[in-house]
């Protein structure tokens, strides 16, 4: 316990130390958001049509931009392999990398998540639904993601790749939570997504640590 | 049992043993693949309601069947050499994923052109179509992390691990994509609902099933055998095989 409460408090504070670093996931986020009534219309009722979805594409690849964080910096300088050979369970590192990560970009997402929900003219009503769908989708962006930083940690240019290994695998956080705020937008009842999403963030936060884990091993050895 | 599996695994054995197998399985998949176009293009009636356009079921149904039947082979392979090490599995996972891919592309190919006369469109984002792209997109990623990791066997793994994570989340992409489509819209395309296939239909049909299996064995073997020589090269026996060939 002491090892993970170890490291999510260097990872947040690395974090809080680049601080302009950490704002450019979410400076991207409402940069994307104010792209699409310029590219599409500004008309309030295409926006509301469409405001689920982009909110959450903006959001899945602002997670995705953030995501190398989580490994790379600590891959370059060495202290990734510490970690390897520590006696601590390398899950349990890993989780703790992974609650940091989402501290540190999915609660300002939440933060933001009111004033970009203003910008695309999302009905106030569908506000809670929107947070609520943020609070369980975002961990499992973070879980998941952790899985692709870890294979591709030891790579010189692994954007691309990465972004090509994890956003098909965020499809079920980006279908549930866009039809939870549709549903919510539209007052139908959205408890059936927001309950998949719980589910999808207690499986993926049970199972990609190990997976993680693993990954970890190979890119490094 | 273990003697025997590993020396089926050691890759000297493996090379000689595929090398021998791989024609047979070859002939025996083009005879039955022979079999089953001729039945199926031939024989089989034009279907009561689709007319002449059905008949192309016989290489996409199989094909599709392939795709998801590879991906579970890819990540079981994978999962071999995760936990025992097996160099020949690395192999075989890493080796099926452009076969599996191919499969997965000529799904959506022959899917889209009987979708055009079918259901007036090429494409429609229908929950089977929507997997099956997401499907040739883990493919992808399999692929492209393979081709990125310079050492071989840390790729090879990395591979398989990609491809477990990918069995893991295939079923909920599918159903997330499926209850995607009921909760936005509602069905606007009506699957066929399971009709019973006729005799004369699904006889070819199956013929053309195991020869795609076929096909994909005999087409993993000869990739296998050069992923082997190619990892092995340089080992005492490739060299060994080497010279033999030379002085020949």
């Amino acid at each position: 316990m002491n090892a993970f409460l170890a490291v999510a408090r260097r990872d947040l504070l690395l974090a809080v130390r680049h601080r302009a670093e950490a704002a450019n996931p979410l400076l991207f986020f409402l940069v994307v958001v104010a792209l699409v009534p310029l590219g599409l219309s500004p008309r309030r009722e295409t926006l509301e049509l469409i405001a689920p979805g982009v909110f959450w594409i903006g959001a899945l690849l602002a997670t995705l931009l953030s995501l190398e964080r989580m490994f790379r910096s600590d891959f370059d300088d060495g202290s990734l392999e510490l970690m390897l050979v520590s006696p601590q369970p390398l899950p349990l590192i890993v989780l703790a990398k992974i609650v940091a990560h989402w501290l540190a970009t999915g609660l300002p997402l939440l933060v933001a998540a009111p004033l970009i929900a203003l910008l695309l003219g999302l009905p106030a009503r569908s506000l809670a639904v929107l947070l609520a769908a943020l609070v369980l989708g975002t961990p499992t962006l973070s879980a998941v993601g952790a899985i692709g930083v870890a294979l591709t940690a030891g790579l010189r240019r692994g954007g691309m790749l990465l972004s090509l290994l994890v956003l098909p695998l965020y499809i079920p956080v980006l279908v549930f939570a866009a039809s939870a705020v549709s549903a919510a937008a539209g007052g139908l009842p959205a408890a059936g997504q927001l309950y998949l999403l719980g589910a999808l963030a207690a499986l993926s936060l049970t199972l990609a640590p190990l997976a993680a884990a693993a990954a970890l091993r190979i890119s490094v050895s | 049992m273990w003697a025997f599996l590993h020396r089926f695994a050691s890759p000297p054995h493996f090379y000689r043993l595929a090398g021998t197998l791989a024609p047979w399985l070859g002939w025996i998949c083009l005879g039955l693949m022979a079999g089953g176009l001729y039945g199926g293009l031939v024989v089989a009636p034009p279907d009561y309601q689709q007319g002449e356009s059905y008949r192309i079921i016989f290489v996409h149904v199989p094909s599709a069947w392939m795709s998801m039947f590879i991906y579970v082979v890819m990540a079981g392979a994978g999962a071999i050499a995760l936990i025992w090490r097996i160099k020949l599995a690395e192999v075989v996972a890493v080796e099926s994923a452009p076969i599996g891919a191919s499969f997965t592309f000529l799904a959506l190919v022959t899917g889209s052109l009987w979708g055009k006369p079918m259901w007036g469109t090429y494409w429609v984002w229908d929950a089977r179509l929507t997997s099956e792209l997401v499907l040739l997109f883990l493919y992808f990623g399999v692929m492209g992390l393979h081709a990125a990791i310079e050492d071989r066997r840390a790729a090879g793994r990395a591979a398989g691990l990609l491809a477990i994570v990918g069995v893991v989340n295939i079923p909920i992409i599918h159903y997330s994509v499926e209850w995607w489509h009921t909760l936005h819209q509602g069905p606007t395309v009506t699957k066929l609902s399971a009709p019973s296939i006729h005799v004369s239909m699904l006889v070819p049909l199956l013929l053309m099933a195991v020869s795609f299996k076929l096909f994909y064995l005999t087409v993993l073997l000869q990739r296998a055998r050069s992923g082997v020589l190619e990892r092995e090269r340089g080992a005492g026996w490739v060299r060994e095989l080497l010279a033999r060939t030379e002085s020949d």
